[in-house]
């Protein structure tokens, strides 16, 4: 009695602990991949969050996406809100569609079609990546220029019908030359960030000499847009001005508040990151499939999980689409 | 085990289906801004945004369920993914934004110009 007791237990303690149990229906690696999905969301969430909490903070004066993102290719010069951006999600969710298409072909065990779908799914991915350095690019070379007052707050430049004027329409050039600082003509602390291309006596002059220009302000009215300054007020504030702003860095940018840039450069970096790693991983399957290393296990797996990783990252674009450029 | 080796062609390419005419009608809502959509609020936020977040849910309910095949996954697996992550984000969301929103007032209605 004694003995059977022990065997038994034994058998059990065999069968639940021994490995090979799958109490979720998932094996290891696809479940650990989840629970990284998990915490990766969270992580998202966490910095969608922290945007959401900023943007409250500074309601009333934050920036309007529709006029920040409005560069299409080929179309200089011609805003087109939203356009840009509904072409990179088609892409990533295209590529989604190649990728759950690979595993579906995983399934049948066919190489072939998952090897041909992995290649898509790649593609997809690198003009995913390249869109988004592109936007990078129009986002810190920046299209119109402002001025930062004393107070910290970013005045803009409007002709009478309300649209964008650039400064380099109107900024007077004036005799005067101001050299960087840099470290080799100071102490070894002492530099400073390119001088923008006009200065603010610059701008001040040229605003004097076109009466058509006004100021708009980051305040955004009733009607859910940017105020415009009459032309005294306008005068009054551009005596304030401090600095030219022309683009976008970390420290300023010249479509308002200084956290959205900072914001922008980090949640869709840390995106872009993650798409560039998708890229690589699936890459690596890529070779994998056409060295035939699952044909050998009889399982595409492995596909499966990458496929996993690759919807997420869709997934994370569909939230930040939303956050950044539609609410 | 969840495997069934039958080839979901069909539902694959349905849910990009509605995942393409989901994003088109974002765009269009995102370009056209409709009025009574943009200016009416519910539970002080714009109708126009409610429609963008609902939107979105939706795209990310189809990605998760269909494309990552969650319909496929036991209930046990299902539940330990998707309920934490509701649960944490909501509650998030609802601290920062309150935060965020009080701050907001205090500089608002304070005697001092922070910004100027």
């Amino acid at each position: 009695m004694t003995f059977m007791e022990t065997v038994t237990t034994e058998n059990s303690v065999g069968k639940t602990w021994g490995g090979g149990n799958e109490p979720m229906g998932a094996s290891y690696g696809k479940l650990m991949m989840w629970f990284f999905i998990v915490s990766d969301a969270l992580t998202f969430s966490g910095f969608l969050a922290a945007y959401g909490f900023s943007r409250f903070k500074f309601i009333e004066t934050w920036p309007l996406a529709d006029e920040v993102f409005t560069h299409v290719p080929f179309m200089h010069g011609n805003p087109q809100p939203m356009l840009y951006v509904a072409f990179m999600t088609f892409i990533l969710i295209f590529s989604s569609v190649t990728m759950v298409l690979a595993v579906d072909a995983g399934h049948q065990m066919k190489k072939d079609k998952v090897a041909v779908y992995l290649f898509l799914t790649i593609i997809g991915g690198l003009i995913f990546v390249g869109s988004q350095a592109w936007e990078w690019k129009n986002f810190i070379k920046g299209e119109y220029g402002a001025v930062e007052t004393k107070g910290g707050s970013l005045l803009q430049f409007v002709d009478k019908d309300g649209k964008r004027v650039a400064l380099e329409s109107f900024a007077a050039t004036l005799p005067e030359e101001r050299e960087q600082l840099t470290r080799n003509k100071g102490r070894w602390f002492m530099d400073e960030a390119s001088l923008p291309e006009y200065s603010v006596a610059e701008v001040q002059a040229g605003f004097k000499s076109h009466p058509d220009l006004l100021i708009r302000t980051e305040t955004i009215n009733t009607e859910k847009h940017k105020t415009i300054l009459t032309r005294s007020e306008s005068e009054l504030r551009l005596t304030q001005a401090t600095l030219v702003v022309e683009g976008a860095n970390l420290t300023r940018n010249e479509y308002g508040s200084k956290l959205f840039a900072d914001f922008f450069f980090f949640i869709t970096g840390f995106h872009g990151f993650h798409v560039f790693s998708g890229v690589v991983i699936n890459c690596i399957i890529f070779f994998n499939v056409i060295l035939g290393t699952y044909e050998k296990r009889r399982s595409y797996e492995m596909v499966e999980k990458v496929g996993l990783y690759w919807h997420f990252v869709d997934l994370v674009w569909v939230f930040v689409f939303t956050v950044f450029y539609l609410v | 085990m969840s495997h069934e080796h039958v080839s979901n062609t069909k539902r694959i390419w349905t849910v990009f289906g509605i995942l393409s005419v989901i994003t088109i009608v974002e765009v269009f809502f995102g370009i056209t801004k409709p009025e009574f959509l943009h200016m009416n609020n519910f539970l002080s936020m714009n109708l126009l945004n409610w429609l963008f977040i609902i939107l979105t849910l939706v795209k990310a309910y189809y990605i998760v369920y269909a494309f990552m095949h969650m319909e496929g996954e036991k209930s046990v697996l299902r539940y330990a993914v998707i309920l934490p992550l509701i649960f944490l984000v909501i509650y998030l969301l609802f601290i920062l934004l309150t935060e965020g929103n009080y701050v907001f007032e205090v500089f608002k209605n304070s005697t001092i110009k922070w910004n100027f």
